[in-house]
């Protein structure tokens, strides 16, 4: 029965149903419960932005803090996965992957391909990434890019919570390595979510809104922003089609293509900076295998090439919002040849 | 050096560990003595580094380990393989980059495994297994089934972050892991004795609150014996333990390498730093071994290598096919 619970709930609700059912499912990070050897509550946190709270208590033993010290403890949840266990760490911020990333890209995405398929590697690394919290260049970064460039590695990035309950149990369950990344700014967005255990496969793409003018695939937060700009555009005639890829890693190229087919229009919105990004690469896709499709040259509507300033004045310039979504599709829609 | 000729640990060991401890060494030493002939007969591709010289401390260590442990090695793995029980013509095979080695020519010299073995792989970076033994100690001890894992690294690594994380970690999580630094004197051209701080890696053991130990690395008795506290300790829940094993390395930092930077410190070491020769002597002048009884060894693991460089030879390299196998393609 699905009631409305927010996105951090969704993902909490996820670690909980699986660990119920898996004992082998272990949660670890940095202050996932917070306030080891303090005098106070030991599950005074759950994690820096309360996802994993009240997990330490109801699986005693499995919910591990760790010291702030990324390579160990997420090369640690690797190491572990090849010993039969499930592991889930907790990579606070996406941006902190340069001081673990040698264990991720080098250890657990190589171990299958490099042992020839001898080795499987079921561990997640849930982090949090994108802008919007004034939280600056360090802690507000769109690196999945960086992940989806390196097989051997899933890169997960639900846009609700729906999505986020059904992919983290998906992701768990999966033998490889997953990285599962959790927007910030949608912890606090409500949806209607199933109580009971679900998964959602891999590799489908979620079409949000269909609408035969323009498709637009955009990923993450940007779901939200590209439906607003249909709302908006929808009154002046102009239909879109809204495609969420869910995962990019793997990413549902067909459900993709099919669409830009029955458009000749693609727009791609993505937060993250432009150069070598998801966006060029979706683009590429498309101008590769549906280029006798497009009636319109592609338009990417992405940050700019600059760390993620500060100031709410600049960070909110760096963000797409509707209005740049909008002014991409009507440039689509009134390219004429 | 702490190791002494009178550990007690060899009166210990029947005569048949004795000899399973002797075929390990000799056939970790011929395996690479083989290597270093055809690597430079051209036959053998990539990079290559040889672990002869060392056998004592993989042997010495491993010895004390079963199926529920595990390891976790370096660029110069090839000894911790064949000490963990990886089959040495599967490993062959993976060096001459053949579809029967043991990851299917996937890997290579560098990244040698066998996850059915407890062998975490050989590791192409330098730090790169300590996190990862961690987690199979504490996979181990979450399981509750005795397992303890070992981290084999260099002097190099020693001076990785990722090490020091990795021995803070195991205190405060009390994990069973075994910090075995290998300090063959230098990592790659650079020696030890400029690149680590301390007087001996072992020192750092008291910065991460755990015992630290300094052994002989030609002593196989000496690191057996350290070793074999180590390993209790970690089986009784009395957390890790980092040991400090002091060589020489017989040959260059990888196959080609001219070793410009060292001087006639090798050819001494070798002429008079074996641990094979000081087993050898140290058994036969007991009386717990027969020399004709390690001949027989000899020539056993003679036949092995023979045979594991003509299957290597005679093998099919992968095809196209494997290029896209083992791996989720999504492009």
């Amino acid at each position: 029965m699905a009631r409305s619970i927010t996105y951090r709930e969704a993902i909490n609700e996820a670690l909980a149903q699986e660990m119920e059912r898996d004992p082998s499912v272990i949660v670890m990070g940095e202050d996932n419960a917070g306030g080891q050897g303090s005098p106070g509550d030991e599950d005074a946190w759950g994690g820096v932005l309360g996802v994993t709270k009240g997990l330490y208590h109801k699986f005693p033993g499995r919910v591990l803090d760790t010291p702030i010290s990324e390579s160990a403890f997420i090369g640690a949840a690797i190491g572990a996965a090849t010993g039969g266990l499930r592991p889930v760490a907790e990579l606070m911020f996406i941006d902190f992957m340069g001081v673990c990333f040698d264990q991720i890209f080098n250890q657990a995405a190589k171990f299958r391909y490099m042992f020839g398929g001898k080795a499987v590697t079921p561990v997640v690394v849930r982090t949090m990434w994108g802008a919007g919290l004034r939280a600056a260049a360090q802690h507000s970064q769109s690196l999945l890019s960086v992940f989806t460039h390196i097989p051997g590695l899933k890169v997960v990035a639900p846009s609700n919570a729906y999505d986020a309950k059904g992919l983290l149990i998906q992701s768990i369950r999966d033998d490889d390595p997953v990285i599962f990344a959790e927007h910030k700014m949608l912890y606090d967005v409500a949806g209607d979510v199933p109580e009971e255990s679900y998964a959602i496969p891999f590799g489908e793409a979620n079409i949000v809104r269909e609408g035969g003018d323009v498709t637009i695939v955009a990923i993450g937060r940007m779901v939200a922003m590209a439906q607003d700009a249909a709302t908006e555009l929808a009154s002046s005639g102009v239909e879109c089609e809204i495609v969420d890829p869910r995962t990019v890693s793997p990413l549902d190229t067909d459900t993709i293509l099919e669409s830009v087919e029955n458009t000749g229009r693609l727009v791609v919105v993505d937060e993250a900076n432009p150069r070598c990004s998801l966006a060029t690469d979706i683009a590429a896709t498309v101008a590769q295998d549906a280029f006798g499709s497009l009636r319109a040259p592609i338009q990417l509507v992405t940050g700019p090439h600059t760390p993620v300033p500060f100031a709410d004045s600049l960070e909110d310039l760096f963000i797409p919002d509707a209005a740049k979504i909008a002014g991409a599709v009507k440039t689509a829609v009134d390219y004429a040849r | 050096m702490t190791g002494t000729l009178e550990s007690p640990t060899s009166q210990e060991l029947t005569p048949d560990q004795l000899l399973d401890a002797y075929r390990t060494m000799k056939t970790i030493r011929d395996f690479e003595e083989r290597v270093h002939d055809e690597f430079a007969g051209g036959d053998i591709p990539g990079f290559v580094h040889l672990y002869a010289g060392e056998e004592a401390s993989a042997v010495g260590v491993c010895s004390h380990l079963d199926e529920r442990d595990a390891i976790a090695s370096t660029h110069r793995g090839h000894g911790h393989c064949i000490a963990k029980g990886v089959d040495p013509v599967g490993m062959m095979a993976e060096i001459y980059g053949k579809v029967t080695g043991s990851c299917r020519g996937k890997g290579g010299s560098m990244h040698i495994a066998d996850l059915s073995k407890g062998m975490l792989g050989a590791n192409g970076i330098v730090g790169g297994g300590p996190p990862l033994i961690c987690g199979r100690a504490l996979a181990s001890k979450h399981k509750a089934d005795g397992g303890v894992a070992v981290a084999f690294f260099g002097d190099g690594a020693s001076n990785q972050g990722t090490t020091f994380e990795s021995l803070n970690l195991a205190t405060i999580w009390n994990l069973p892991a075994i910090f075995v630094a290998e300090n063959n004197g230098y990592a790659e051209a650079t020696s030890s004795s400029w690149s680590v701080a301390t007087d001996d890696i072992a020192d750092r053991a008291a910065a991460f609150g755990m015992p630290g130990v300094i052994v002989d690395g030609f002593d196989f008795f000496a690191v057996h014996e350290a070793a074999g506290e180590a390993v209790a300790r970690a089986r009784d829940g009395g957390g890790p333990t980092l040991i400090e094993v002091k060589f020489t390395r017989y040959f260059g930092h990888f196959e080609g390498d001219q070793q410009l930077y060292r001087a006639d410190e090798v050819a001494n070491a070798r002429a008079n730093l074996d641990c094979l020769k000081r087993f050898r002597s140290r058994v036969t002048e007991s009386g717990q071994l027969t020399d004709a009884q390690l001949d027989a060894v000899d020539a056993e693991v003679g036949a092995l290598i023979e045979r594991s460089v003509a299957e290597a030879k005679a093998a099919p390299k992968p095809g196209a096919a494997d290029l896209l196998t083992d791996v989720y393609v999504s492009y």
